[in-house]
């Protein structure tokens, strides 16, 4: 399996344990920290996939997400939004903004990588 | 109020609640229709032979007639009573429950008021999840430690060998994860213990306030010898929030200046010629009829004599200031009756008014009250002033008539029983009475 995983997540470990399943599965994943310059690094990096925390410090998850969704080039980008709640009016809020998916902190590995295998089609 | 002012309301109530005619009951206790009439609207006097006729007459206790149960604990009743409609509660004998049962109609209503107040610190405690930024941030952050540490765990759990170098990675990862997750931790309970008390005890700033004037009868005793309000913020804003702190910092700040301006020995004098009518004692003081109402719903009961209720509201109509009388209660939570001359007053800036009121579906007590709206804060050219609005509320001496025909009003609209009114918001429990 190959393609490309761009993760938007400032927690340094949850970054390593990510790419570290990613990887392992043949993805190429590239790692983000700063919300105010995540959406340029979207489109620079063209990802198959974005993973997107929703609190990042500088910008939140939902303003880069609704930003996206704005541009035509990253519009039908398959996105999996994380947020460390999950009232229905978070995940309501997400699906307004255009995550493709949404996740709930803490998620296991395989919820992750079964979601970004349903999101690129694999 | 004298008890027995209310005994012709309790009479009338028992009546209709009997489905007895005002003739029929007349008859039976040999006076005129006209005359129980005068008696039913507390405009004569009942007692002796006749109060037991017409007591015999209802098959009630006289006791029940003259003594009644306080408006407030009726008005506690109906309000509990709303609040579960379907439970079909009788508000048609609520007088009668309050009359005969005091102790568990005061009960009933005190854990109505501690529902209530529960049902406030949920709310409060689930604004407090959704908006507190701290709160979200130091969630946030331990969910994401958590999930980091799960994610570590379970590639460590795995089956197969892994690489010693992402072991070891993952190893220290853990280690850090935890530590970084009992300090979250730590510091998460530390900042919900801090403020646990003023989060779930109170409501909003304003409710806080309220409870602290209360508590304090509306009288502040160092203020009265031109004491400093910072000194009166130790004694009274202990365990309040910082927003209450705010609110009641304000309000001892008018009440210093009203003090200074009008001092409690000025006025108490002046009470003895003029009585609690605010815009007498305005006139003969020279002090505006606003601080002439604030100053008497600050003074204590043995300068008063009779006691008084003062409302303050805001120009969007919000009560800022409530003491309310017992046989004129103020809502604690939710608009009151739009036709108090309080926003009245609002339409008519600088105008004095004054009305005899009589609060619907309760004991039929009248009340005066004065309400005038002047403007808040300093003149400012090309811009409209903001008003708020005074209400002073006193009993209607016994011996008085009321000056015109009395004014029906309400407490809240949930809790009127009249059904075709102009000012009316919502449907009322008692419209089926």
């Amino acid at each position: 399996m190959s393609g490309k995983v761009l993760l938007i997540e400032d927690e340094p470990n949850i970054i390593e344990a990510i790419k570290f399943i990613l990887s392992r599965e043949g993805w190429q994943v590239h790692a983000h920290s700063n919300g105010e310059t995540a959406v340029q690094t979207v489109r620079d990096r063209t990802p198959d996939v974005l993973i997107l925390d929703a609190m990042l410090p500088g910008r939140s998850g939902y303003d880069i997400l609704r930003e996206l969704r704005e541009d035509i080039s990253t519009q039908s980008l398959p996105i999996l939004m994380l947020t460390a709640r999950g009232q229905t009016k978070d995940r309501e809020m997400a699906e307004r903004a255009g995550a493709s998916r949404f996740m709930t902190k803490p998620f296991s590995n395989s919820e992750v990588l079964d979601a970004v295998k349903a999101l690129s089609g694999a | 109020m004298p008890k027995d002012t209310l005994t012709g309301s309790r009479i009338r109530e028992r009546r209709i609640a009997q489905g007895v005619r005002q003739a029929e009951l007349a008859r039976i206790a040999g006076i005129s229709a006209s005359y129980l009439n005068l008696i039913e609207h507390n405009r004569r006097r009942i007692g002796g032979k006749l109060l037991l006729d017409i007591a015999e007459a209802l098959g009630v206790e006289p006791t029940h007639l003259t003594e009644g149960a306080g408006a407030a604990l009726i008005a506690g009743l109906r309000e509990a009573a709303s609040d579960l409609p379907d439970a079909g509660a009788e508000l048609d004998r609520t007088d009668e429950f309050a009359g005969r049962f005091p102790g568990w109609a005061a009960a009933l209503v005190a854990t109505r008021a501690r529902v209530a107040q529960l049902e406030r610190s949920v709310e409060v405690l689930t604004d407090r999840m959704t908006h507190d930024p701290q709160l979200a941030a130091s969630l946030h952050e331990m969910l994401s430690t958590v999930t980091a540490i799960r994610s570590a765990a379970s590639i460590l759990a795995e089956p197969g060998d892994i690489d010693p170098d992402w072991q070891s990675r993952f190893h220290r990862n853990i280690y850090e994860d935890s530590a970084r997750l009992a300090e979250t931790s730590r510091g998460l309970v530390t900042y919900l213990e801090a403020d646990n008390e003023q989060a779930t005890e109170t409501g909003t700033p304003q409710e806080e306030l309220d409870g602290a004037l209360e508590k304090a009868e509306h009288h502040i005793p160092e203020l009265e010898q031109q004491a400093d309000v910072a000194q009166v913020m130790t004694r009274l804003g202990r365990g309040l929030s910082s927003a209450a702190q705010s609110l009641l910092r304000a309000w001892l700040e008018r009440y210093a200046a009203d003090a200074k301006a009008l001092p409690m020995n000025d006025l108490a004098k002046a009470l003895t010629a003029h009585g609690t009518d605010a815009l007498a004692l305005s006139v003969a003081l020279d002090q505006p009829p606003t601080r002439v109402m604030r100053r008497l719903a600050a003074m204590p009961a043995e300068v008063l004599g009779d006691p008084v209720g003062l409302a303050i509201c805001d120009a969007s109509g919000v009560l800022s200031y409530r003491k309310p009388l017992p046989d004129f209660p103020m809502p604690r939570f939710g608009a009151a009756c739009p036709l108090w001359p309080l926003y009245k007053a609002l339409n008519r800036p600088y105008a004095v008014l004054s009305a005899d009121l009589v609060q619907l579906g309760r004991s039929g007590a009248t009340v005066r009250v004065e309400a005038q709206a002047t403007p808040v804060g300093p003149p400012q050219a090309n811009s409209d002033p903001l008003f708020e609005a005074h209400m002073l509320v006193r009993p209607l001496p016994v011996s008085r008539e009321p000056a015109s025909p009395s004014a029906d009003v309400g407490i809240t609209c949930r809790i009127c029983p009249r059904v075709k009114c102009i000012g009316r918001r919502e449907p009322s429990i008692l419209s089926a009475l």
